[in-house]
């Protein structure tokens, strides 16, 4: 009997306190809200069929990189330059933020996400190449990054891709900017560290344990503008990496729409509007990027 | 087949690594495992407790938990220095890959061989005293040849989860064919195809494993 007393107990404890913390969060990071289009026709798009069937979009982000597509672990916020694309895109097609679904997914889920159809698009830190437009198809670019290093802020041995010999270079398993240092050789092979995400290879370069991070340019400016006092980019980009929009393959209609939106968006102030607000923060520029319509 | 033949310089090293992994970890379970089932059925009390406190805490511990144990806390705990253990980087976290395989499956291994202990009749134990050997005599040369023919699909089974679990290794800084498919994706291949792949090879080397058991359970087999 007592047994079951402690576990009643227990169990309205339990629920006691999952359910308290729950409101609230901390107030709006202040994004730019968007003008949201009524009657939106997209004909002959089955993606935007589903969408309309199911009275909300659902949009697939990245969720561990500041500045870019970022969730806040408290509120459950996402906030970066991505998301805000997002948000525009999904506006223009006539869903405000409160119709929007946005699901996390990793690098490797991206394709098969697409394909599926478990989201309707998908913005985040997603490079356009041709093998990817074999499986999926990409409106856009609306950023180019282009690969760089994040580094100690006192550290000024590293001043560029052929200054890595020697050290310690951490990315995300089997990404493309770890691929290519492996394949350039620019360091030695048991100089590499790879691990799940940025988060952590960010932790290891604090502790020294790994001298530099290496991934595009807009990654690293988030994390670098998060800790301004330690962590510095160097500031030399290597590659090109233009960032799309990820749509399903065959959905040409959806797809131009997208580019009409973008473009509308570069032409206008709310594509400037939404860099701003996130990547802008740490005080650097970009230059809009040119569509590539295909 | 494009997949497969365009990425060999993952698949190869990748399923390389995978063996050279489990081949290590294996030897490491398997033997602090027997020891810590020793300790299980030791006549000394402390070292009973001992072997219990081991299996009760460390068995079925989240894997993940533990590699990221020796990934990330170890290191700050300055027992080795990280810069130079291992000799680089990737030694660090193969070495680290290792300990986190050898520690999670070892518990596994202790309960399996303990199993194996308890199927032997207590009448040899007790006989193998009456002729005067030692607690470790009777062990070694009694009880535990017994034991192991009782033993062999469990252990067999433990292995091959051991095997598998060696994938954990690739968010880990360990290459090796869990490994695979994040690259595919980034190259922008077909990943239902690349990990059926993956699968494809790892069916392959389970089937020797297989086909060990079979063939040990058919050696050691006795007429009872």
């Amino acid at each position: 009997m007592r047994v079951r007393t402690l576990a009643v107990a227990l169990l309205a404890g339990g629920l006691a306190l999952t359910a308290c913390g729950k409101e609230g969060g901390p107030g709006d990071t202040g994004s730019p809200s968007q003008q949201v289009a009524a009657d939106v026709k997209v004909d002959g798009s089955p993606t935007f069929d589903k969408i309309k069937a199911r009275g909300r979009v659902v949009i697939g982000v990245k969720e561990d990189q500041p500045g870019l597509g970022y969730k806040d672990p408290t509120s459950g916020k996402f906030t970066g330059f991505d998301i805000e694309i997002a948000k525009l895109v999904a506006a223009k097609l006539g869903y405000g933020d409160d119709k929007i679904d946005f699901k996390a997914i990793p690098s490797a889920g991206r394709e098969q996400a697409l394909i599926n159809g478990d989201v309707d698009y998908y913005v985040g830190t997603y490079t356009i190449n041709a093998k990817r437009k074999e499986q999926v198809a990409f409106a856009g670019p609306y950023f180019t990054a282009g690969q760089d290093l994040l580094v100690k802020k006192d550290d000024n041995s590293i001043t560029g891709k052929d200054a890595l010999k020697g050290k310690k270079v951490c990315s995300v398993t089997g990404s493309t900017p770890i691929q290519k240092v492996k394949s350039e050789g620019l360091t030695e092979p048991e100089n590499i560290v790879e691990l799940q995400n940025y988060s952590q290879c960010v932790e290891q370069l604090e502790q020294g344990a790994v001298n530099a991070v290496t991934t595009d340019d807009a990654i690293l400016k988030g994390y670098a503008s998060q800790s301004p006092t330690t962590l510095k980019v160097v500031g030399k980009p290597f590659s090109n990496e233009p960032y799309g929009i990820g749509l399903p393959k065959d959905d040409k209609a959806l797809r131009d729409k997208v580019n009409d939106i973008l473009q509308a968006a570069l032409d206008g102030g709310d594509w400037q509007k939404a860099y701003e607000a996130t990547l802008g923060k740490s005080g650097s520029t970009a230059e809009k990027p040119v569509l590539d319509r295909y | 087949m494009d997949v497969l033949l365009d990425n060999l310089d993952l698949y190869g090293p990748g399923f390389l690594n995978t063996v050279e992994l489990f081949l290590i970890s294996a030897v490491g379970s398997l033997v602090l495992g027997t020891i810590l089932a020793m300790l299980r059925v030791a006549p000394v009390p402390v070292m009973r407790a001992m072997g219990a406190a081991y299996v009760t805490i460390v068995r079925n511990t989240p894997l993940t938990l533990v590699f990221f144990f020796f990934a990330f806390a170890f290191p700050l705990l300055k027992i080795v220095d990280a810069e130079t253990f291992g000799g680089s980087a990737s030694g660090y976290y193969f070495t680290a890959a290792l300990a986190a395989l050898i520690l999670y499956t070892a518990a596994f291994v202790c309960e399996v061989v303990r199993s194996g202990i308890n199927t032997v009749p207590v009448g040899q134990a007790e006989a193998s005293r009456a002729l005067g050997l030692t607690f470790g005599q009777m062990l070694a040369s009694v009880v535990l040849p017994q034991a192991t023919r009782a033993v062999v699909p469990p252990m067999m089974s433990t292995m091959i989860a051991l095997l598998k679990n060696t994938t954990i290794a690739a968010g880990f800084s360990v290459f090796q064919a869990g490994s695979i498919s994040a690259n595919l994706a980034e190259r922008g291949e077909n990943q239902l195809i690349g990990l059926l792949w993956v699968a494809a090879f790892f069916v392959v080397l389970v089937i020797p494993m297989t086909l060990l058991q079979r063939s040990l359970e058919k050696r050691w087999s006795i007429a009872r």
